[in-house]
């Protein structure tokens, strides 16, 4: 009896495991969780989130968790951009860190004219953050006509802004490294008295108003149309062109907020590393959500889940200890294992590798 | 008698699920321009892909002059050596080198190359076959004309005694045309064996000796030029003997045929395509149809009515009214539907589910910000998927693992949903199972008698005779003639396309 029950429990998993293992969601979504329990294993208090005060006494939460979704915030809120861009251009941006350096020296210049000390702000935050996103836009709008109207290959038109993008910044800013007052850094750390740090709760923001783009607008259709087959999308009314454009526009927007994420965290900006590489950060985190670089149809979910589990893999390798300089080809190294096992030939190989093990175990037990 | 330089015997070559080539024989000699005709599917370029090394045969023997044996081609290359040289509609050429490197490029052995002495080689062959350009010319800055005869001066210096032109005049202008085909009576002069595949009949009474007509994978038969009138040719193409009387009845005589309301009304329109400008009228309830073989401008004339290739001269009217339209947006908001020619291509949305591919262009319609909810396009889905009995796993889907045919079905659900006064449909029938077309035909026949008024294009003539009340008949980018009533019989359509006069 036993040994039936057992079989039919190893049958039953068997069969859970493989249906599991087809979903798009199950690399992803498989690879976070184990990355999760190295780091649970190496620190068994490595989940616990507790309640401190920073220093000036105001309730903060502490915790590698929210260390996690904090840092992660300008990586999954430019993650959502880029896979729109993929999805329509089927190419990528790599000019994003570039132009987060423009918005971020377009704030700081907002925010402190020509003093590199000011003791108060010189314009309100309100019109900091409009006019960085301003700046982002026009960035993402300036990308998107070399790609939709002059049909530049996006690697090839976002190079120029990424070539060009940190001086920029660096000339917003009149050449100066102005810091802002304390107040501006409300936004990037914790606004006194309120527990949760403030960019966790702008990436809530962030990803609500996506989904809710996404339900309720057919950015989503057209988008996956024109990316899929641009010939039959514009014999069908839709404008391939507008459309490209218009997703690069809002990853200008993206870039403009994470800018003014980014440099409130610390309220300054150093045009020329601030957010170092981000863009290969990005475009591995649209990959790890199992969506094809090649564009057409995407999974924005997957894509948020790949750029929360690119920021864990950068924090345990921190929390490791791991050399700095070195962090770079460890990361390398785990990110070639996971793209290589979400190629099709891996993945039904791997498939049919773990249904067979789990058989072969099966049947292992049932002689034993 | 002149020396046969190519011989192909019972060539057989089949795909999955369709026989390309069935029993085909074809024989070039020395200095002579061999058309080789075909509507589509006929099995033109799979014979030349064989003759060329890119499809292996799958039975059948190919002799070439000087070798006794027949000879294997397994690829390009080996077509090459053997002499046998392509030169294709789209130029294979690097644009961004010179002439004389176009012209060597690949061929030469030395380790340090000698341009001078290149050039002043390239110099020669320009020269020798009157091509109109420099050696040091860079490609591109060359029309296309020139690029074309580049091409084809490369393959003849390449010792080739069999050069094969797949359809090198459809990008070229009649003075340019004119050029190539001097070049081509040179060459002959010189005794190489030209295969010319074309679909301008024009030309190949301009320039070629024989004619081999395929159809359906099948040889037809060869002819010489001078025995072969065009009207005949054209009946050999389509599978028609001339006055074969056995006349497909017109079932589809509608009752409302004389109903004067015209939907759409095209006056001298012109388009990017190179259509000649043409004037159409087609009325509420009624089909017309647009004849002609392939490339003669059909599926351009109806572009052109719905925006899809730029306008560049001419009015039309819809239900009486003046429209400007230049992209198909306006167009569908006008009531027009547009089911491609190209299904693969122009149609589908092959990664979407069936669902999507069906609310598609309403959806568009309707607007960015105002998609319909889940629940409404599984009913517009499920509503279009049980009426025209598509067969599917689920409306979830992807349309690209559907067959041809219910591919089709979902692409005209989608026209359908959009509820058109005026419906094109360019080629729904092609490459799709004989069920089906009969249900597409049908489907047409009560679309029209409930009002809509319909465009329907097909290259299979009885079709065209058995749904439309109207033809267009076209040739070379013109419309030629126009047949209703008891004009409309295969032969007259022939005689019309053929540019034979319209009374027989």
């Amino acid at each position: 009896m036993t040994r039936n029950n057992n079989k039919l429990d190893t049958d039953r998993f068997a069969s859970v495991l493989k249906a599991l293992s087809r979903h798009r969601m199950f690399i992803p979504i498989a690879f976070l969780a184990f990355l999760l329990l190295i780091n649970v294993f190496i620190n068994p208090s490595f989940l616990r989130v507790s309640l401190g005060r920073d220093s000036t006494g105001s309730p903060v939460l502490i915790g590698n968790l929210i260390n996690i979704l904090n840092n992660a915030t300008e990586l999954v809120i430019l993650t959502i951009g880029m896979t729109l861009v993929t999805a329509s251009s089927r190419g990528q941006d790599i000019s994003i860190g570039a132009t987060v350096s423009i918005v971020g020296g377009v704030i700081m210049r907002v925010l402190c004219g020509n003093e590199t000390q000011p003791t108060q702000l010189h314009a309100p935050i309100l019109v900091a953050l409009l006019l960085g996103c301003l700046a982002g836009i026009a960035c993402g709008a300036f990308n998107g006509i070399l790609v939709s109207k002059f049909n530049i290959q996006p690697m090839v038109a976002t190079l120029i802004l990424f070539t060009a993008g940190r001086s920029i910044g660096s000339m917003a800013m009149g050449g100066l490294k102005p810091k802002a007052a304390a107040s501006f850094g409300y936004y990037g750390n914790f606004i006194p008295g309120f527990p949760v740090p403030t960019p966790i709760l702008i990436t809530i923001g962030a990803i609500v108003v996506t989904l809710f783009a996404l339900k309720r607008t057919n950015l989503s259709l057209y988008t996956r149309a024109v990316g899929i087959n641009d010939k039959a999308s514009s014999l069908n009314g839709l404008n391939p062109a507008l459309i490209k454009f218009l997703t690069f526009v809002i990853l200008g927007l993206c870039v403009g907020i994470a800018g003014f994420v980014q440099s409130s965290r610390v309220q300054t900006v150093n045009p020329y590393t601030i957010v170092p590489s981000i863009e290969m950060d990005v475009i591995l985190a649209v990959a790890l959500g199992g969506n094809s670089l090649g564009g057409g149809k995407f999974n924005m979910t997957g894509s948020i889940v790949g750029a929360y589990t690119i920021q864990t893999l950068t924090s345990m390798l921190t929390t490791l200890n791991v050399n700095t300089n070195a962090v770079p080809v460890f990361k390398a190294v785990i990110i070639i294992i996971l793209v290589a096992i979400q190629t099709p030939m891996l993945k039904s190989l791997f498939v049919k590798k773990v249904t067979l093990s789990n058989l072969t175990a099966g049947a292992g037990k049932e002689r034993g | 008698m002149q020396n046969t330089v190519l011989t192909m015997q019972n060539i057989y070559k089949s795909f999955p699920g369709v026989r390309a080539l069935h029993n085909v024989d074809f024989t070039l000699r020395e200095g002579e321009i061999h058309a080789l005709m075909g509507e589509n599917g006929a099995g033109k370029s799979t014979l030349i892909k064989v003759l060329t090394g890119v499809y292996a045969k799958d039975a059948g023997e190919i002799y070439m002059k000087g070798t006794g044996k027949p000879v294997h081609i397994k690829s390009p290359q080996e077509a090459q050596r053997l002499g046998i040289s392509t030169v294709y509609q789209e130029i294979t050429l690097c644009p961004n080198l010179t002439v004389a490197e176009n012209l060597f490029i690949g061929r030469t052995d030395d380790l340090f190359v000698d341009w001078k002495k290149y050039n002043s080689r390239a110099e020669r062959i320009l020269g020798g076959l009157k091509i109109p350009t420099k050696p040091t010319k860079q490609l591109s800055n060359c029309s296309i004309a020139v690029q074309q005869m580049v091409a084809i001066a490369r393959a003849v210096d390449m010792d080739c005694k069999v050069l094969i032109l797949d359809e090198p005049t459809s990008s070229l202008d009649e003075q340019e045309v004119a050029k190539l085909f001097t070049l081509m009576r040179e060459l002959k002069g010189r005794g190489v064996g030209i295969i010319f595949v074309t679909h301008f009949l024009d030309q190949v009474y301009e320039v070629c000796d024989k004619i081999t007509v395929l159809r359906n994978g099948e040889l037809v038969g060869e002819y010489q030029i001078k025995d072969l009138p065009r009207v005949e040719l054209v009946a050999k193409m389509m599978g028609k003997e001339l006055g074969d009387l056995a006349e497909i009845h017109n079932e589809a005589q509608p009752s409302i045929m004389n109903s004067k309301e015209a939907i759409i009304e095209a006056e001298e329109l012109t388009s990017t395509s190179g259509i000649k400008p043409f004037n159409f009228a087609s009325h509420k309830g009624e089909v017309t149809g647009f004849a002609g073989l392939l490339g003669s401008g059909r599926s351009e004339c109806v572009r052109a009515i719905y925006g899809a290739d730029k306008v560049l001269k001419g009015k039309l009217r819809i239900k009486g009214e003046n429209v400007n339209i230049t992209t198909p947006i306006k167009a569908m908001k006008k009531g027009i539907g547009y089911l491609s020619e190209d299904r693969k291509r122009d149609g589908i949305i092959g990664d979407l589910s069936v669902r999507e591919n069906i609310i598609l262009a309403l959806q568009v319609m309707r607007g960015f910000f105002r998609p319909f909810t889940k629940t409404q396009a599984q009913a517009f889905a499920d509503e279009y998927i049980s009426l025209l009995g598509i067969k599917t796993a689920s409306a979830d889907t992807p349309i690209s693992s559907l067959s041809g045919g219910n591919q089709q079905k979902v692409i005209l659900a989608r026209w359908l949903l959009t509820h058109p006064d005026y419906l094109i449909l360019d080629e729904p029938t092609r490459g799709i199972d004989i069920g089906t077309k009969v249900e597409i035909q049908k489907l047409v026949l009560k679309l029209a008698s409930e009002g809509m008024s319909i465009t329907f294009i097909s290259s299979e003539i009885e079709e065209m005779l058995r749904t439309c009340s109207r033809l267009i008949v076209m040739r070379d980018l013109h419309v030629v003639g126009e047949l209703k009533g008891d004009d409309m019989t295969q032969d007259k359509i022939m005689y019309t396309i053929a540019g034979g006069s319209n009374s027989k």
